[in-house]
C-alpha cells in the first residue's frame, strides 16, 4: 500500500527465489532513490538477470517484497508494473524485426495509452504518436532510419532502438540488462553517452558483468554473487572494497 | 450392486486401455514437445490389424498379435518420424499439422481397406470363461486388460527410471539442449521414443479390439481421450498418465452408463477444472 | 493486390450469376462461406499466432442453434440468427477463458479437445440434435422479404455478407488493436513489459474470431438447409486450417485464396478420388514440407519478380 512519502523509487526487501535446490536470489534487499544511477555487477550466474526478472514480474519470488514508489507491486503482472513507471531493456534483442524502427517505438509509446484498445482506427490516425516516436528516435540518433525494418539495421543500432523504446514511456525506473553487450568501441561510446543523458526523472539500474565498462555511468554499485548482495554502496567505496576484488579475482 | 461392480470393472479396463493409448502420447509430448495427433490412428491401426488377424486365424494368440501389431506400427511410426518429422525440427506447428495429415491418411486407408462396417474382435478363447471372485462373475478379459496396463506401467517405469536409455530420455525431457551438449544422441532418441509410443498404441489397439471393436472413427474417439488424460495427468508424467487414465476411465464409463447423452460434458468438466486451477496437470511440471 | 485488380475482382464477383450456370454459382457461394470461415480462423492463426484446431465449433454451434431455433422453437429467422450469433459468441468467450490458460501446443490441444467434445455431444444428444441423421428440412431466411431459394439470390446475399465480413476483419487487423495483436504474436514478453495485457488482447481476438466463425456457420446452414455433426468435426477445422496455411496466413487475401482452393479440390477431387480425407492429409504434408508460408507469398514473389526486381 502507498506510504505517505515514498522515499525510494525501487525498494526490494528480503527477496528470495530458489529453483529446486538452487538458491538464485538469497535475501536480497536493495533501495534505489529516484533518479539514482545504480550498477549491479557480479560474475556469470550471480543472479543478476533473475533479480531483474523478479522486479519486472516475469518471475515470481518465493518470498520478499518489491515496491515501486511506495506501492507494493510484488504480485502485479508485468504489464501492470509498466503502468507504474517501470521499463526495461533485454540482454537479447527482442525487437519486432519485421517492422520499421518507427513502428517499434510507436508500440513502445502505445503501451500506456488508451488508444491501444482502438479496434477501428489504424495507428496512423494518431499523428501525435508518430511525432513522439520520431522525436524519440531522434534522441537516440536514429531518425534517419525510421522507415527501415529493424532486421536491416546493425546490432549497435538495434541496441539503441531498445533504449529508445524503453525511454519512450518516460519511465520512473529503467532497468538496463547488459546494454553494452556485444558492442564495438564506437557503438559502446554512443550508447554510453545516451545512457548518461537519460533525464533525472528516471532512476537507472544497470546490469553489467564486465565491471570496467559501465563504472563511470554509476553513482552507486551493488555487487551480487551466488544470489546474495555482497557489497552495496557508493561506487568508489565498493570498488575499493576487499570483497569486490575477491569476487572478481576468484573468477 | 451388480451394476456398480460391472461398471467399476469396465472403468478399470477402459482405464487400462487409455493408459496403453496415452502413455505413448505423453512420452512423445514430454520428450519431443510434439502433440502427436496421429496417435489415435496408430491405436486404430492396431485394432484393425488385430481384428483381421484374430478373425482369420482362430488359434492365434492375442499377445503375439499385439506384439506383432506393436512392431508394425512402431516401424510405420519410425519411418514417418525419420522421413517427415525430422525435416520440420524448426517448425513445431508444421510438425503438429503433419501428424494431423498422417492421421487423415491412416484413417482413410483403414476405411478403404476394411470398409465402413464395425468389425467385432473375438475375445481370445482361453479368456472367455468368466472369473468368479467373491461370488461375483467378471468377464475375464477385462480383468486381464487391467493387468496388462499395470504390467505396461511397471515395464515403462523400469525403462524410464532404471535403464540408461531411460536416463537419456529423462535428460532430454528436462533439458534438450543440455542433453545434446553432453553427447546424448537426441535425434536418435526422438526416433526411439516415437516408435515406442506408436508401438504401445498399436499393441494397445489389438488388446482393445475385443472391447471396442474396429470401426471407422475409432481414432477420432480415442485421440481426444488421450488428450484429456494427458492434460489431466500432466504432460511427460507417466504417473500422471496412469492416474489420469483411470480417472477418465471411471468418469467416462459411469458417465455414459448414467447419463448417456451428457457423457462428453462429464469428461469436459475435470479437464476444465484442471486447466483453470492447475494447468500443469495433476503431476506435470509447471511451464510444460 | 493493385486497386485495378481488386476492382476487376469486385465487378466479376458481382456479375458472376449472369455468366455462370447454377452449379458454379453454388460453388461460388460455398467459396464465400469458406472464405469467411478461413478469415475468422486467420485472425487467430496469422494475426494472433494462436493455432486452433477447434474453429469448426463456432461454425457448427451457430448452425445448430439456428436450425434448432427455427425448427423446434418456431422462431423466425431474424430472431434465430441473433440468438445463434449471441450464443456462439458467448461460447467463444467461455472457450477462450479455458483455452487461453495455455499458449502454443497447449492451446492447440485444448481447442482440439473442446471441439471434439462438442462433436461428441452433437452425436450423442440425439433427441436434441438428431444425432447422426442431422437436422434436415431447414429453410433459408428472407431478408427484407427477399427469398434466397434460387442460387443467384443466395449468392448475392452471401457476397454482401462476405464483403462486409472481409471489410470488418480488415479494419480490425489494421487498427491500433490489430497492431498490438501482431505485437503480442511476435514478442509477448516485450509487449507485457511495455504495458500491454497479452491475455486480454488474445481473448478479445478469440471472441471476435468466434463471432465471425458463427456468421459463416449461419451462412453455411442457410446454404445447405441441413446440419450434421460432421461440420463440427476435426476434419472441418483441419480443412479451414489447411486453407489458411496453404493460402498464406500472413495476409487477408491468403486465407480466401486457400479456402477457395481447398473447396475446389474437395469438389473436383471427390469426383475422381474416393478418399478425400487421405488426399487432404497428403496435401497437408505437401504444403507443410514444401510451401510452409503458403501460396500467396509465393505468388507475390512471382508477381514482383515479373515486374522486375523488388518494390
Amino acid at each position: 500500500m502507498n506510504s505517505p512519502t515514498p522515499d525510494y523509487a525501487l525498494e526490494i526487501t528480503n527477496l528470495n527465489k530458489a529453483f529446486g535446490g538452487l538458491s538464485a536470489t538469497h535475501n536480497v534487499s536493495l533501495a534505489i532513490r529516484p533518479g539514482e544511477r545504480r550498477l549491479i555487477i557480479g560474475p556469470n550466474g550471480a543472479g543478476k538477470t533473475t533479480l531483474f526478472n523478479q522486479i519486472t514480474g516475469d518471475l515470481r519470488p518465493n518470498s520478499g517484497q518489491i515496491r515501486l514508489f511506495g506501492t507494493d507491486v510484488t504480485h502485479f503482472t508485468p504489464y501492470k508494473r509498466a503502468h507504474f513507471g517501470l521499463s526495461r531493456t533485454y540482454q537479447i534483442i527482442t525487437l519486432f524485426s519485421g517492422d520499421t524502427l518507427e513502428h517499434n517505438v510507436t508500440l513502445g509509446l502505445l503501451g500506456l495509452r488508451p488508444a491501444r484498445w482502438q479496434m477501428w482506427r489504424p495507428l496512423s490516425f494518431y499523428g501525435d504518436l508518430a511525432t513522439e516516436a520520431k522525436r524519440t528516435l531522434d534522441m537516440v540518433g536514429l531518425l534517419h532510419l525510421a522507415a527501415h525494418p529493424v532486421s536491416d539495421i546493425a546490432y549497435g543500432e538495434k541496441r539503441r532502438v531498445e533504449l529508445a523504446m524503453a525511454l519512450a514511456q518516460k519511465p520512473r525506473v529503467l532497468l538496463l540488462d547488459e546494454p553494452l553487450a556485444g558492442l564495438s568501441n564506437t557503438e559502446r561510446s554512443t550508447v554510453k553517452a545516451l545512457i548518461a543523458s537519460i533525464p533525472r526523472q528516471t532512476a537507472v539500474v544497470m546490469i553489467e558483468h564486465d565491471m570496467d565498462t559501465a563504472l563511470d555511468l554509476a553513482e552507486t554499485v551493488t555487487l551480487l554473487n551466488y544470489g546474495r548482495v555482497i557489497v552495496d554502496g557508493e561506487r568508489d567505496t565498493v570498488i575499493a572494497d576487499e570483497r569486490t576484488r575477491e569476487v572478481y579475482l576468484g573468477t | 450392486m451388480q451394476f456398480w461392480i460391472i461398471q467399476g470393472l469396465n472403468s478399470l479396463s477402459l482405464g487400462g486401455l487409455l493408459f496403453l493409448l496415452s502413455s505413448g502420447f505423453s512420452l512423445i509430448f514430454g520428450l519431443m514437445r510434439l502433440a502427436n495427433l496421429t496417435h489415435g490412428a496408430f491405436f486404430m491401426l492396431g485394432t484393425y490389424f488385430g481384428a483381421t488377424a484374430l478373425r482369420s486365424f482362430t488359434g492365434l494368440n492375442i499377445w503375439v498379435t499385439a506384439l506383432g501389431a506393436g512392431i508394425a506400427v512402431a516401424a510405420l511410426g519410425g519411418l514417418f518420424e525419420r522421413l517427415v518429422l525430422t525435416r520440420l525440427k524448426t517448425n513445431p506447428l508444421g510438425q503438429v499439422l503433419v501428424t494431423l495429415g498422417m492421421a487423415f491418411i491412416i484413417s482413410d486407408a483403414c476405411l478403404a481397406l476394411w470398409g465402413g462396417d464395425s468389425i467385432p474382435v473375438p475375445t481370445p478363447s482361453n479368456l472367455q470363461a468368466p472369473t468368479r471372485i467373491f461370488g461375483f462373475v467378471f468377464p475375464t478379459y477385462r480383468l486381464v486388460l487391467v493387468g496388462c496396463a499395470i504390467a505396461a506401467a511397471i515395464a515403462l517405469y523400469f525403462l524410464i527410471e532404471r535403464t540408461r536409455l531411460g536416463a537419456m530420455i529423462r535428460a532430454g525431457v528436462d533439458d534438450r539442449q543440455m542433453a545434446r551438449a553432453v553427447g546424448i544422441p537426441v535425434s536418435n532418441l526422438f526416433t526411439i521414443v516415437f516408435c515406442l509410443g506408436a508401438g504401445i498404441a498399436g499393441a494397445g489397439g489389438v488388446l482393445g479390439g475385443p472391447i471396442l471393436s474396429a470401426y471407422p472413427g475409432l481414432d477420432g474417439d480415442m485421440l481426444p481421450l488421450a488428450l484429456i488424460v494427458v492434460i489431466l495427468g500432466g504432460i511427460g508424467s507417466l504417473l500422471g498418465a496412469f492416474v489420469g487414465s483411470f480417472i477418465i476411465g471411471f468418469i467416462y464409463t459411469f458417465g455414459t452408463a448414467l447419463f448417456p447423452e451428457l457423457a462428453y460434458i462429464i469428461l469436459f468438466l475435470p479437464m476444465i477444472f484442471v486447466i483453470a486451477f492447475r494447468p500443469q496437470g495433476l503431476f506435470g511440471r509447471a511451464g510444460a | 493486390m493493385t486497386r485495378i485488380a481488386l476492382a476487376v475482382l469486385a465487378v466479376s464477383l458481382a456479375i458472376l450469376p449472369f455468366f455462370a450456370g447454377d452449379f458454379y454459382i453454388n460453388l461460388a457461394s460455398q467459396a464465400l462461406i469458406a472464405a469467411i470461415f478461413a478469415l475468422s480462423l486467420n485472425l487467430l492463426v496469422g494475426y494472433g499466432g494462436m493455432t486452433s484446431l477447434g474453429h469448426a465449433s463456432f461454425l457448427g454451434v451457430a448452425a445448430y442453434i439456428s436450425a434448432l431455433m427455427t425448427t423446434r422453437y418456431g422462431m423466425g429467422h431474424g430472431l434465430a440468427a441473433i440468438v445463434s450469433i449471441a450464443g456462439t459468441t458467448l461460447m467463444a468467450a467461455f472457450f477462450g477463458l479455458i483455452a487461453l490458460r495455455a499458449t502454443g501446443l497447449g492451446f492447440l490441444m485444448i481447442t482440439l479437445a473442446l471441439s471434439q467434445v462438442l462433436w461428441g455431444l452433437a452425436y450423442r444428444m440425439s433427441d436434441v440434435t438428431n444425432g447422426d441423421n442431422g437436422i434436415t428440412g431447414l429453410t433459408r431466411p428472407m431478408p427484407f422479404g427477399v427469398p434466397l431459394d434460387n442460387p443467384a439470390s443466395f449468392y448475392w446475399f452471401a457476397l454482401i455478407v462476405a464483403v462486409f465480413a472481409f471489410a470488418m476483419m480488415a479494419i480490425f487487423v489494421s487498427s491500433s488493436f490489430g497492431s498490438t495483436l501482431k505485437g503480442v504474436r511476435d514478442q509477448p514478453r516485450r509487449m507485457a513489459a511495455l504495458g500491454f495485457n497479452p491475455w486480454m488482447i488474445r481473448w478479445i481476438t478469440f471472441v471476435y474470431a468466434g463471432f465471425w466463425g458463427g456468421v459463416s456457420g449461419l451462412l453455411y446452414v442457410y446454404y445447405h438447409k441441413y446440419i450434421h455433426p460432421t461440420s463440427l468435426s476435426t476434419t472441418s477445422s483441419a480443412e479451414a486450417l489447411l486453407g489458411v496455411i496453404a493460402g498464406g496466413s500472413g495476409t487477408l487475401g491468403g486465407p480466401v485464396v486457400g479456402a477457395t482452393l481447398v473447396l475446389l479440390l474437395k469438389n473436383y477431387a471427390s469426383a475422381y478420388v474416393e478418399r478425400w480425407n487421405m488426399l487432404l492429409g497428403l496435401v497437408f504434408l505437401f504444403i507443410v514440407l514444401v510451401m510452409p508460408t503458403g501460396i500467396t507469398p509465393g505468388l507475390r514473389k512471382l508477381v514482383t519478380s515479373m515486374r522486375g526486381g523488388s518494390r
